[in-house]
């Protein structure tokens, strides 16, 4: 099953390797991982995208927090979440394509952000599964590049990861 | 006043308490060893290969309950350490490596004896440091021995740039650590442990399986006591060997791929499985499918809670130091009116297993058995000796028929499994106890893997007794491709051996080569008399020896090869 997990680290140099070394160590699947400082200068927050069997996410969840930098683990997917993500897309536009792919990226409540003669680059935020959607939705011609941020997630209400 | 990098790494070893460290020196530690020659309270055992200095670390922590110290140089020095620093790392020794680096400027330049130390260590160790800044210096050693010895112990390495060592600052060195990420858990949960009592008490066919935390923990004496309160046989793992008594009565010997008959039969067929310090690992349980198709209930004492429900899925999870949780049972059973069920029918099921005499073997005027050497070696040593072993067949004859009474007397390579382990462990394990009898069980393969390591002996006049189970094969190997690859012994036979005898001699020890049975007691007898001398015995023995009982790989515990089956 897909699984959603947040962590709270130390911003430390290398501890985003001791994540990841331990997931291809271990043989564990990463569909995404995102990281960036928090508030808290000395804290970093990473959203991991993963799937297994059950067995395997316990692991996951404990091996993670073994890890000495790591301060927090929680499975998001435990409980209510939201999850986003944002894609930059660039695509061909010109003559009649001009016009569609700007009413596409209105439908999926996209803009528009760097306009040439030639193309469009339309930023789009979303689940996974919209990101998915868009790209489904326009000519595949017409796509020059994506580039996705892979997911970050936090609980919703009181669910809240801190120290 | 203020003191260089050098200078604070030394006090942070003294305030440790630290007695030896084991080392190699090198350029990026130049400065530090210039400070360990300007003092005496940190003695320095010189190896001859860094991969020694580890590995004799580890045998001096494995046979104390102290943290095990070595130092080595940046870029071959700390990659010569690799294997020692994992080897630690699968049996969570508590280690310290400091190794060298080049100056922080010279990082990532691929500068002379570069490498990235904390990165090809990373997977093989609790934790690691660069240290880039003098001023963190102090409180990043104490956080390394602090996360060695708490917790899972298991080996940090510090990695310290040639500057820093250079560099100056004022030295103090702190009194207590937090690290907010670090905190574990040592006591286990009340609730659980009722649980955990009431389960015990009311098994028919209890059953207790211990391993190498135990002997971490320092709880051999609250196991036996535990083990005599619920009534349950009790075995060892490889790892676990003298956390419980192998004298007892209620021992029923070591279990797994090469464990006794009655020791795997009992673990398939118990109705109440105690776990304690152990981690069903694929050497101990084999099959897994096969050993989960009988229903049983499990308990299972860890610290570490990723140990639990790893491979096997678990009942009662005890969180929590070893020694701490069973005395917790034990004041919990102790304070509970009921008496645990009748085992008599158990116990006449696991005497009947003990009958199939699964260690038994068939000794020969002509032909020194293996077993045969390790049995005299008990019978001579009166079973009070420190052994430490290599890897391969006499590492498990010696884990079968040398009994161990007491914790923290056999020392050897578990998880790792590894060869050139026993020679630099002994060594660690003599310094640690200066008057105590130590023999490294090895055999003719793994002792040349650190054979270099008797030239240490002999300066710091280590009288370590080396009993070399000479039977010109890489044994183990020999006896899979036996038994799996149709006799086909490719690259397993040892040809061009050396003259151990005269090896020795080439040492400045003493040499003995024994080829008769008859000569086996008298030689291990001369050997241990001489209390002041390394001796190396060199046993020439039976070359077509196998280790029985074996449970193929992948098999289950009780689809066993017994010798008397073929």
């Amino acid at each position: 099953m897909r699984h959603i997990i947040s962590l709270l680290m130390a911003n430390e140099a290398g501890a985003l390797s001791r994540v990841s070394g331990l997931f291809s160590a271990r043989g564990y699947n990463i569909e995404s991982l995102t990281v960036a400082p928090t508030e808290d200068a000395t804290l970093s927050r990473m959203t991991i995208v993963t799937r297994g069997s059950d067995e395997v996410i316990e692991q996951i969840n404990k091996q993670l927090n073994k890890l000495v930098d790591v301060v927090s683990v929680m499975d998001l997917s435990d409980g209510d979440h939201i999850e986003r993500e944002l894609m930059l897309v660039k695509v061909r536009a010109e003559g009649a394509d001009r016009e569609e792919l700007k009413r596409m990226s209105d439908i999926f409540r996209g803009r528009v952000i760097d306009v040439s003669d030639k193309t469009y680059t339309i930023e789009l935020t979303g689940a996974g599964s919209k990101l998915d959607s868009f790209l489904q939705a326009i000519d595949r011609k017409l796509i020059l590049e994506t580039v996705r941020t892979g997911a970050s997630g936090i609980g919703r209400g009181e669910r809240i990861l801190k120290i | 006043m203020e003191l260089t990098g050098a200078e604070i790494t030394i006090r942070c070893l003294q305030e440790e308490g630290v007695e030896y460290v084991f080392g190699y020196p090198g350029g990026a530690v130049l400065f530090i060893y210039d400070e360990l020659f300007k003092q005496e309270t940190v003695k320095h055992v010189l190896v001859r290969h860094e991969q020694a200095a580890v590995h004799a670390a580890d045998g001096y922590a494995r046979s104390t309950e102290k943290v095990g110290v070595a130092l080595v140089t940046s870029g071959p020095g700390v990659t010569n350490a690799v294997t020692g620093i994992a080897t630690a790392y699968m049996d969570s020794i508590p280690m310290v490596v400091i190794s060298g680096q080049v100056p922080t400027s010279f990082i990532g330049e691929d500068a002379f004896q570069e490498v990235d130390a904390v990165g090809i260590t990373r997977p093989c160790v609790k934790h690691n440091f660069l240290v880039k800044d003098v001023k963190d210096l102090a409180a990043t050693l104490k956080k390394a021995f602090y996360l060695a010895k708490s917790g899972r112990p298991g080996p940090v390495l510090v990695d310290i740039p040639k500057d820093v060592s250079n560099h100056k600052t004022a030295f103090e060195y702190p009194s207590t650590v937090n690290i907010r990420s670090y905190h574990p858990q040592v006591t286990g949960d009340a609730n659980l442990i009722k649980q955990a009592a009431q389960m015990l008490l009311e098994a028919k066919r209890p059953m207790v399986y211990a391993g190498g935390g135990v002997i971490l923990s320092d709880a051999a004496k609250q196991l036996t006591e535990l083990v005599h309160l619920v009534d349950a046989p009790c075995t060892n793992t490889l790892m676990g060997l003298g956390g419980y008594p192998a004298s007892d009565k209620q021992f029923v010997g070591m279990l797994g791929m090469h464990g006794t008959y009655e020791a795997n039969m009992g673990m398939q067929n118990c109705d109440v499985l105690l776990a304690v310090g152990a981690r069903f690992d694929d050497r101990v349980i084999g099959n897994v499918a096969h050993f989960n198709s009988v229903p049983r209930r499990i308990i299972h004492i860890d610290i570490d809670p990723a140990s639990i429900s790893k491979r096997v899925k678990v009942d009662v999870p005890l969180v929590g130091d070893v020694g701490s949780v069973l005395t917790d049972l034990i004041k919990v059973l102790k304070s509970s009116k009921q008496k645990p069920e009748d085992h008599k029918d158990w116990w006449k099921q696991i005497d009947e297993w003990r009958g199939a005499n699964s260690l038994n073997y068939k000794n020969s005027i002509e032909l020194i058995k293996p077993q045969f050497v390790i049995e005299t070696l008990h019978k001579i040593t009166h079973g009070d000796a420190y052994i430490t072993s290599d890897v391969g067949q006499h590492q498990m004859w010696a884990a079968q028929y040398y009994k161990f009474d007491k914790p923290r007397r056999w020392i050897n390579s578990g998880g790792l499994g590894t060869m050139g382990f026993g020679l630099p462990a002994a060594m660690g394990v003599q310094l640690a106890h200066p008057g105590e009898t130590v023999a490294c069980v090895t055999g003719e393969g793994s002792i040349q893997m650190n054979i270099q390591e008797l030239s240490t002996c002999k300066q710091f006049n280590l009288p370590i007794k080396i009993i070399a189970l000479n039977n010109r094969y890489l044994g183990m190997v020999r006896q899979w491709q036996e038994f799996f690859h149709g006799n086909r012994y490719s690259q397993s036979y040892m040809d061009a051996l050396p003259d151990f005898v005269k090896l020795a001699e080439a040492y400045g020890h003493v040499g003995i080569l024994v080829e008769k049975p008859s000569d086996v007691e008298g030689a291990l007898k001369e050997a241990f008399a001489r209390k002041d001398e390394l001796v190396f015995l060199d046993f020439r023995t039976d070359s077509t020896e196998n280790v029985y009982p074996m449970v193929p790989g992948g098999k289950g515990l009780s689809e066993v090869i017994l010798a008397e089956d073929l």
